[in-house]
């Protein structure tokens, strides 16, 4: 009997084992599967995106060129410069934060008015809807050679066939009116885009709602103010969200239109740190630059995304 | 929001449709006028051409050197893709299919580096190209684009896995399918209509992207049509009849893609935003 006992038990051991064993074996195997799924994404992600970005908050702390093998550490000099001694980079903060409040009113204006438009059941939808969303497939950078030609050429021939006085200024080439320009053109690319996501949220309006409060005698306006904005209040989060990310992160379109001029008014933050870095060939302030225009980038997507999802809760 | 057609949807119509050609007026410039000589856009930039001077294209078809511009901005833009749907959809299956610290830990890290902008990046990614030894190749730059489009294709998928019922990849698995085979046989065709939206939104933003080519690409015979034209554009300033045909050059292949491909682009669009 005691042998028996002890055959059985060593069994009991022996299988055990190789449970745990198997067990071990089925972890590590998923977690080699996890890593041949996940691996590869985050490699790229971590090379591209992580270990320069943490590269460059190191960088903002030296007063590397860009050539020299000598990185030397300079504390918090270059965001002491920036906010002390460098004017041209407060003026494209100021611009580009101009730019940005009036583009962004502007193509969400267009968009969900276009929107709005084609909405109605009109024979020709289908077509305006394409046509209007046409500019937004060109990219900035040939978009603003396209509207420089206009500017210069295009508004002088319109003026001088109507007479208008607004197409006969000066566009490009003075302040006030370059920087009305880019929001033109700004607007011309975006508002199709902001079109489509409007119109894809009104579709989602229930009929009926609407059908109810025309019975109940509601004014179109009166149905546009209190049923449809309230109800398609996420499109606009995200349109102004895409909007104000877009806007001030504005490069190819401002270096192609105006570059920069006339007298840097129209500079971008992004223009300037472009050509800080890699024109004055100072990386090191350069980095600076791009971290704190990190920083505002990020507080005002998360102070937007979280004003408009508070609405939305109320709503 | 009428069903039916009256005199005031008409006016709307019309409306609408003069608002429409006011948005394609700048294209009739640019075409109009790439059709001219030099002296007569001067003259006149309104007016009809009096003769149809193809030669712009021809010279600037050579000048741009458009074929070889074309290949490179078209091999970019395929590789690149194919990576970014390959890597983001796999990692975003198994993301959502292992629930987990880990998972969430890392969706969050990736979702969240959709806040910094390249600016913040660009400078240490030259020296780390250079490191890498990825510099001035097309390589190079598809990698990068691998890693840049894999946050916002990473979080598209993981929003659509999580609509896909389990039940398909179980009943796959109980006959004895490897994990790589129930995605590939199984999943994968079913993320096929978010994978449209991730191609249509990638290839907007890779085939028209200036700021990473400039910085990457050196050689004149790696340039992409983004990089040609403005090049070309800094050569031959205010030559608007050489400058207008190069333009029109440049945007006709993704135009034509456009309309080729609107239903998908414009539904895709929107499904991609809303998510």
């Amino acid at each position: 009997m005691r042998t028996e006992v002890d055959v059985d038990g060593a069994y009991m051991e022996k299988r055990k084992k190789s449970d745990v064993k198997a067990k071990r074996m089925s972890r590590i195997k998923k977690i080699l599967t996890y890593a041949a799924f996940v691996g590869p994404a985050l490699l790229f992600f971590l090379t591209i995106q992580i270990v320069p970005f943490i590269m460059g908050v190191s960088y903002s702390f030296t007063s590397w060129n860009g050539v020299s093998s000598a990185v030397e550490w300079v504390g918090l000099d270059n965001y002491i410069k920036i906010f002390t001694d460098d004017s041209k980079f407060f003026n494209s903060f100021v611009f580009t934060t101009k730019f940005m409040l009036a583009a962004v009113f502007i193509s969400n204006i267009i968009g969900f008015g276009l929107a709005l438009l084609l909405n109605i059941a009109l024979k020709t939808k289908n077509i305006l809807r394409t046509v209007f969303f046409i500019p937004n497939v060109i990219g900035g950078l040939l978009l603003g050679f396209i509207w420089q030609f206009i500017f210069i050429k295009g508004f002088a021939s319109v003026g001088n066939l109507t007479g208008l006085s607004f197409f006969n200024q000066p566009w490009l080439g003075d302040e006030v009116t370059a920087f009305w320009g880019i929001v033109i053109v700004f607007a011309w690319q975006i508002s199709g885009y902001m079109m489509v996501i409007y119109i894809a949220a009104l579709q989602s309006v229930d009929k009926n709602l609407l059908d109810a409060a025309k019975i109940d005698g509601a004014s179109s306006v009166r149905m546009l103010g209190s049923i449809i904005i309230p109800l398609i209040l996420p499109a606009f989060t995200i349109c102004f969200f895409l909007t104000i990310s877009m806007a001030f992160k504005i490069f190819d379109l401002n270096i192609s239109l105006t570059g920069g001029g006339p007298f840097n008014s129209t500079e971008s933050v992004a223009i300037n740190i472009y050509q800080e870095a890699f024109q004055n060939n100072r990386y090191g302030l350069g980095s600076a630059k791009s971290i704190l225009f990190f920083i505002v980038v990020a507080i005002f997507t998360t102070v937007q995304v979280m004003t408009t999802k508070k609405k939305e809760v109320e709503a | 929001m009428d069903e039916k057609y009256t005199t005031k949807t008409l006016l709307i119509e019309l409306f609408a449709i003069c608002l429409g050609i006011l948005f394609l007026i700048p294209f009739y410039f640019v075409i109009v006028n790439s059709l001219k000589g030099f002296s007569e856009i001067l003259l006149d930039a309104a007016a009809w051409p009096r003769e149809l001077m193809f030669s712009n294209y021809a010279e600037v078809w050579e000048i741009l050197n458009f074929p070889r511009a074309f290949l490179n901005s078209l091999i970019i833009t395929v590789f690149s893709i194919i990576g970014i749907v390959l890597i983001s959809s796999m990692a975003a299956w198994k993301m959502v299919r292992t629930p987990g610290k880990i998972s969430s830990i890392l969706f969050i890290l990736f979702v969240s580096a959709m806040v910094i902008p390249f600016q913040a990046v660009m400078i240490p990614l030259v020296k780390l190209g250079g490191i890498l030894g990825v510099m001035n190749s097309i390589p190079g730059i598809i990698m990068m684009y691998f890693g840049f489009g894999v946050s916002l294709s990473l979080f598209l998928y993981h929003g659509f896995v999580k609509t896909i019922p389990l039940e398909i990849e179980e009943s796959a698995k109980v006959d004895g399918c490897t994990q790589f085979g129930v995605f590939w046989r199984i999943v994968f065709p079913l993320l096929k209509p978010i994978t449209v939206t991730v191609v249509i939104l990638n290839t907007l933003w890779i085939w028209n992207d200036y700021l990473l080519p400039l910085l990457v690409l050196q050689d004149a015979s790696l340039r992409t049509i983004p990089l040609a034209t403005s090049s070309f554009f800094a050569q031959y300033t205010k030559q608007w009849d050489m400058g207008l045909a190069g333009l029109v050059l440049g945007i006709t292949p993704i135009i034509i893609f456009f309309l080729f491909l609107q239903k998908h682009i414009i539904k895709g669009i929107a499904a991609g935003s809303i998510k």
